[in-house]
């Protein structure tokens, strides 16, 4: 994180070999991660500290100043997602930019629910006394984790770029026509076998001022880390697809002229081994 | 030639290998068969198998229709069947519903079977007047996962380890499809004391699912095996 590199957002397979020390940051990221920092010192301050206990959940009430933010920031990830794959799918340059920013937020989107369904099982445990209760809004955030571990293993398949990109753009716009309709058969099916429910899991009720500023602090805080995460994440991935093309013409390279030395040199390595470096080649 | 000509043949294409080959008759209805009596077996009690029967029907139908998937899409990968289809300037939306509609065929086989083996091994039985809505639950719910199940398997079809791929895309997105045909054979059963009428709001849900991913597939389809 200490050099500026301002062609690593274009990607450029023709370019320069990169520089040995090269990463993802930039001044605008150092300047993004530095303010991470300082609101999660923030949320861990109100949230732990300043903020009172509920007279109901008592102090797992805290637990609350991470579940929420988390769960609506990966809705957020999941919608960018579902944009920057509409973008990469109808758009006319097919640019895998789109493709890697989907992917990248989709990731972060996926780390983000496996972070709310557990504490959110932890203050379950705490307040309703069991870690989990197929509760509409519960299984549909399950099954939403489960579908975007299955779009990252679709990304992971193989192929080229530009294949990998339209399989999961495919996959990611089908699951916004999936997630509404995973939540609206959930929300029949337990709407219809209601059972003695333990505690609504809406928390309509009304908040205390300074409780609601460190729910406020935590939206902050891990808006701020997605935005961090996700812009390393993108670079990160478009240095892997660099490195993918970039290897494979090296090795191409590095092979060609081992066959074109051992033609240029004595026959001493014998035959065999020349036509097998050109059977590599080929 | 028209898309649903071309469908058509597709259809007829599918289920004529399927029917000499003997596959499906020899080893899906087998292993259908077999998830039904280990059910039994986990679940050790008469009264829980006539409560959950119409769930378990439905369960094998699921892992027995990844089965049938990955073998639809085999028989197109292994010789790059779908590669010449393809070249051949065939509309990938009529080989979409072509596939669709043979995996439906024998989905609807498989489910008919396994309603059997619930009537006879977990001792349910069919009134009269739940057979309207039986039906209706049976095809639409079929064409919801025949359209899934072609979908993803296309996705998955010719790379390695679509195995454990296809039931981790599929699964989660034909979860309303368990839910909604679960209640709704429940209630034509009139298992632990539903009602019919209980389940026309899940045939809804069947269809509304159908229809989306009916024509979700239809269009993505070609962009997925286009490559």
């Amino acid at each position: 994180m200490t050099t500026t590199d301002p062609t690593l957002t274009h990607p450029d397979p023709t370019g320069d070999v990169p520089a040995p020390g090269r990463n993802t940051g930039t001044r605008g990221t150092r300047i993004v991660g530095f303010a991470t920092i300082v609101s999660m010192g923030w949320l861990v301050a109100f949230g732990l500290g300043f903020s009172p206990e509920d007279r109901d959940q008592r102090e797992s009430v805290r637990l609350l100043y991470v579940h929420v933010p988390t769960i609506w920031i990966a809705y957020l990830a999941f919608i960018v997602t579902a944009v920057a794959s509409v973008m990469y799918f109808f758009g006319k340059k097919k640019s895998l930019g789109w493709d890697r920013l989907a992917g990248a937020s989709a990731e972060i989107g996926t780390a983000f629910v496996a972070v709310t369904l557990v504490i959110g099982a932890m203050w379950g445990r705490l307040t309703w006394g069991v870690f989990w209760q197929w509760d509409a809004r519960l299984t549909t955030t399950a099954l939403l984790f489960v579908t975007y571990i299955g779009y990252l293993a679709v990304r992971r398949l193989g192929g080229t770029h530009q294949q990998r990109a339209r399989r999961s753009a495919v996959i990611g716009m089908l699951a916004v026509l999936e997630i509404p309709l995973v939540h609206w058969s959930v929300r029949l099916w337990r709407s219809l076998h209601q059972e003695a429910t333990v505690l609504g899991t809406d928390a309509d009720v009304s908040m205390d001022g300074l409780m609601l500023f460190s729910l406020f602090v935590g939206v902050i805080a891990f808006s701020l880390l997605y935005l961090w995460l996700v812009l390393h994440r993108t670079r990160v991935l478009a240095m892997e697809d660099l490195l993918d093309d970039r290897g494979l013409d090296d090795a191409l390279a590095a092979r060609r002229s081992e066959a074109g030395s051992n033609q240029a040199g004595s026959n001493q390595a014998g035959s065999g081994q020349a036509s097998s470096d050109q059977g590599g080649v080929a | 030639m028209s898309t649903l000509r071309i469908a058509r043949l597709v259809a007829v294409k599918d289920l004529r290998i399927e029917w000499n080959s003997r596959v499906f008759v020899n080893q899906v209805l087998p292993f259908a068969g077999v998830t039904m009596v280990i059910f039994a077996f986990a679940l050790d009690a008469d009264s829980v198998l006539q409560r959950v029967a119409p769930g378990l029907v439905w369960l094998a139908t699921m892992f027995s229709m990844l089965v049938l998937v990955q073998r639809a899409f085999a028989v197109e990968t292994s010789d790059g069947a779908l590669d010449a289809l393809r070249v051949a300037g065939v509309d990938p939306r009529a080989i979409y519903l072509g596939k669709a509609v043979a995996l439906g065929v024998q989905l609807l086989v498989l489910e008919v079977v396994l309603l059997f083996a619930a009537v006879i091994l977990y001792g349910q039985t069919v009134p009269a007047g739940g057979v309207v809505l039986l039906v209706t639950t049976l095809i639409s719910a079929t064409c919801g996962l025949a359209a899934v199940g072609t979908l993803y398997g296309g996705l998955a079809a010719g790379f390695t380890g679509r195995e454990t791929l296809l039931p981790l895309l599929t699964f989660p997105a034909v979860a309303p499809v368990l839910i909604g045909a679960t209640r709704a054979v429940e209630a034509a059963l009139g298992t632990a004391g539903a009602v019919v009428s209980d389940g026309w709001p899940w045939v809804g849900l069947l269809i509304v699912f159908a229809v989306a991913f009916g024509v979700g597939g239809a269009l993505a389809f070609g962009p997925l095996i286009d490559e």
